[in-house]
């Protein structure tokens, strides 16, 4: 089985009469796959997050998480385990006074004996490049940081999937970097999959696969590059493309023919190389 | 004359304590009347220090204030009329909201400003505007909005007090690229149609580059520099080594300029990064031919 | 200036009075307080005195500290001071001037009552200043564990305490933000009548409220999204353990203790 997470026919609303928040979502996340969602605030993207470890129920349809289905109450804390969530404010997700606990409240709950939990912490800390904050407390570290403790504090249970909804919305630059090559390397290094939730294109780039949603709906799936060649479609949602996608489609305006595929700065310097020299 | 002047401003959290910190070190500023300005820097490197001077929440240890040429703790009775001169937007403004309607919340400066009903009503009614509040979320609970749509409130709340200098920190954090367009666009053109002067606390190398005229760039407490925006993007690899996160398009040219093709490397936005490619090509063109 | 408040401080440490057992500190903290009230007598006074100052030296924090803590408290210990002074009355008065009598039955109730107060503040505050709060929730949950057989939330209480604890400084931060958004807006916070303070205090108080449900609702979900699910099967990650260092020092407290209660037997109480 290589499906980490499978959504078949989702349908979800907050309330009965309510408007859907999520119309038939139908999406597979396959075992050691770089998702990144993408959609503008109210599309059901943080909604859909919350299905997939069984936060929220589907009214309609069902998501199945390495072939369990979330509906089955007694397997709970297997989904759980399996699929690890981070939020967008770091503040509100840690509950203990100092970094290392906070990492440990997950393998405490789960019963883990504390010898196997102080190795478990020790090595999601040096993961996630926390270590040597272990000793203080939340208020002492920076968003960056704080939203690093909340990863280690996942990666601790050792899930084969992490979902981060909008985790560097509150950061500044430098936080976002440190926590963007983080979940990088689980991916690469760990094989852990990973749904990132974002509205940074520059985020969203590095993935193996972009998932756009608009309104509750799928509104297209592919590569960064096939997603981001499509400038004039993106805008069109109201969503961004990288500078670099964007210059050379600006440039085919005056007659030219750029490939907008060219999404790194390096891919992107090297056309515009040939294109002035030539 | 400037609208705002900072003369030898310093400031110390903790002072006299151990674990002392200088967040501001020495700070001389002049903000001409009807600038866009943009500040940039580090977490931590004095920004929001300053700008809290700058509307009396912080009393300078050393230094003056001067809000069109006078000082600010000395020749106001009340703090609070600098309050009502310098709106100061803070981060996630969604988090002050208060009452039970939007446009009370809104019309909660004017009040304690002492106007009268009518020219409260006339004000709600025009920062609504701005901010692209409609009539029905005046009327509404601002509880009930989007995070998108409470922070335009938020701000509305600030311009109503119809600010001479209007100050934003981070006002798009945690927006989508349409919510930060929106609130960006607004705050230009409530800049252009009134004639206030706006200083625009950002990380965003591209919102800056897109709408300030000038720019301060912030280092360890010191003002690292004061220059048009083109000016300080053409340091573009000085800012880069602060680690300030340059604009991708400016990385491109920065990256052309290693290649040994040099373009220039104070480009920031896309429409003048078009316009010298073009150039640099016809130039490259016209060489060959002849 | 909410910054500045130092109640429940804690100063970390090595030494052998930050190492003791939390679930021996607590209980000896208590011990110390009875003993302090049902000590009468000058001797047992001094000893207590000899015991919380040795204990602060072993400790390595700094006398300072207490001048700190017993600070707020100095408008309470002058009012009982000057109450005492010259409302307790005895045979011949020491000093008169005047109307005013002072007699020596009252110097003495005084000095014995301030040095009571002091020492209960000082060695109560060794607790907090030398115990970090995970280890103080984490004993405390220990001590009342046999509550649970008479279906008391010992669990469910001490990670209250817990989030309490942890959710305090981004509370004092938020409501300065709040402040200072509202001051921005022209809000008088600090001047006029009691009841426009009261009025003044609804734009603070309600996006305060609102934030601090909104940070509950989202820690719950990541709380459930770790599988918290109640102090069932629950394991933590620090063992409470009492190692023969503990047991010497407790022995050593305990000693102290009841020397300065036998003394009841040797001397006569001062009050």
């Amino acid at each position: 089985m290589s499906i980490m997470l499978n959504a078949e026919n989702v349908w979800f609303r907050y309330s009965q009469e309510g408007d859907w928040a999520l119309k038939d979502i139908s999406l597979q996340v396959e075992k050691g796959e770089f998702v990144a969602v993408l959609g503008s605030n109210g599309c059901g993207k943080s909604t859909l997050a919350k299905l997939f470890n069984a936060i929220l129920l589907p009214e309609k349809g069902d998501i199945i998480v390495e072939g369990i289905n979330t509906k089955e109450e007694e397997k709970l804390l297997d989904i759980r385990q399996k699929v690890g969530m981070v939020f967008q404010n770091p503040d509100n997700q840690i509950v203990a006074t100092v970094v290392e606990e906070d990492v440990a409240f997950a393998l405490e709950n789960m019963g883990v004996p504390p010898r196997e939990i102080r190795t478990r912490i020790d090595e999601a800390m040096q993961s996630a490049g926390i270590y040597k904050h272990r000793e203080k407390g939340p208020h002492q570290l920076s968003g960056g940081q704080k939203q690093r403790v909340a990863i280690a504090g996942i990666i601790a249970m050792r899930p084969d999937c992490i979902v981060l909804d909008e985790p560097t919305a509150m950061l500044d630059p430098y936080g976002r970097e440190a926590v963007i090559n983080t979940v990088k390397k689980l991916n690469k290094e760990y094989g852990i999959t990973v749904v990132l939730i974002t509205h940074y294109m520059t985020e969203a780039a590095q993935a193996d696969r972009i998932v756009v949603m608009t309104k509750g709906k799928i509104e297209k799936m592919g590569t960064p590059k096939e997603i981001f060649s499509q400038v004039e479609y993106m805008q069109s949602l109201a969503l961004d493309v990288p500078q670099t996608s964007a210059l050379a489609y600006e440039i085919n305006k005056h007659g030219f023919n750029l490939s907008t595929e060219a999404i790194s700065i390096d891919e992107c310097a090297a056309q515009l190389y040939k294109f002035l020299e030539e | 004359m400037s609208i705002l002047k900072v003369e030898n401003l310093s400031y110390t959290y903790n002072e006299g304590m151990p674990g002392a910190t200088k967040a501001l070190d020495n700070i001389n500023l002049e903000i001409e009347p009807g600038t866009f300005v943009g500040v940039i820097g580090h977490t931590g490197c004095g920004k929001s220090t300053l700008i809290s001077h700058f509307n009396g929440l912080t009393k300078p240890q050393s230094g003056r204030i001067l809000l069109d040429g006078r000082d600010i703790w000395k020749d106001y009775d009340d703090i609070r009329q600098v309050r009502f001169s310098v709106g100061l937007v803070f981060q996630y403004p969604e988090y002050q909201l208060f009452e039970e309607t939007c446009y009370k919340d809104i019309a909660f400066g004017p009040k304690n400003m002492g106007l009268n009903e009518e020219e409260i009503d006339r004000r709600v009614k025009m920062a609504a505007e701005f901010c692209g509040v409609t009539e029905k979320m005046l009327a509404g609970s601002p509880f009930d909005l989007s995070g998108g749509q409470k922070r335009r409130v938020a701000i509305a709340g600030i311009i109503a007090m119809m600010p001479k200098l209007l100050v934003l920190d981070e006002p798009c954090a945690g927006l989508d690229p349409e919510g930060r367009e929106l609130i960006l666009s607004q705050v230009k053109n409530y800049q252009q149609t009134t004639g206030s002067t706006v200083i625009l606390v950002s990380h965003s190398m591209e919102d800056i580059a897109n709408y300030a005229d000038m720019v301060l760039v912030m280092e360890n407490g010191q003002v690292y520099n004061y220059d048009t925006t083109e000016n300080v993007f053409a340091d573009a690899e000085n800012l880069a080594r602060m680690g300030l996160g340059i604009p991708d398009i400016t990385k491109v040219f920065l990256k052309l300029k290693e290649m040994g093709v040099d373009v220039g490397t104070d480009v920031y936005t896309i429409p003048y990064a078009v316009k010298s490619l073009l150039k640099y090509k016809e130039a490259k063109r016209g060489e060959k031919n002849a | 200036m909410l910054k500045d408040i130092t109640i429940g401080q804690h100063f970390p440490g090595k030494s052998p009075v930050h190492n003791l057992d939390a679930r021996l500190k607590i209980v000896i903290t208590v011990l110390f307080v009875i003993v302090r009230f049902m000590s009468t007598n000058f001797p047992g006074l001094i000893l207590s005195g000899v015991f919380v100052l040795a204990m602060y030296k072993l400790s390595g924090i700094p006398l300072k500290m207490l001048k700190k803590s017993i600070k707020p408290l100095m408008p309470l210990i002058v009012f009982t001071v000057i109450l005492n002074l010259f409302f307790i009355k005895g045979e011949t008065p020491l000093i008169k001037l005047g109307f005013v009598e002072i007699y020596p039955e009252a110097v003495m109730f005084i000095i014995v009552m301030i040095s009571r107060i002091l020492l209960l503040i000082c060695g109560t505050s060794l607790l907090t200043y030398t115990t970090s709060t995970i280890a103080l929730t984490d004993g405390l949950e220990a001590l009342m564990k046999p509550l649970n057989k008479i279906n008391f939330p010992v669990h469910e209480m001490a990670m209250m305490m817990t989030i309490a604890l942890r959710f305090i400084p981004t509370l004092i931060e938020e409501t300065e933000k709040i402040m200072n958004a509202q001051k921005s807006r022209g809000a008088l916070l600090d001047s006029g009548s009691f009841s426009d303070k009261i009025k003044a205090l609804v734009p603070i108080l309600v996006p305060l409220f609102i934030s601090a449900f909104r940070r509950a609702e989202e820690l719950a979900t990541a709380m459930e999204c770790r599988c918290y699910h109640g102090g069932e099967g629950r394991t933590r990650l620090r063992q409470l353990k009492i190692t023969n260092d503990d047991i010497r020092y407790t022995a050593v407290c305990m000693v102290t203790f009841a020397v300065i209660l036998s003394m009841k037997l040797f001397f006569t109480r001062v009050i």
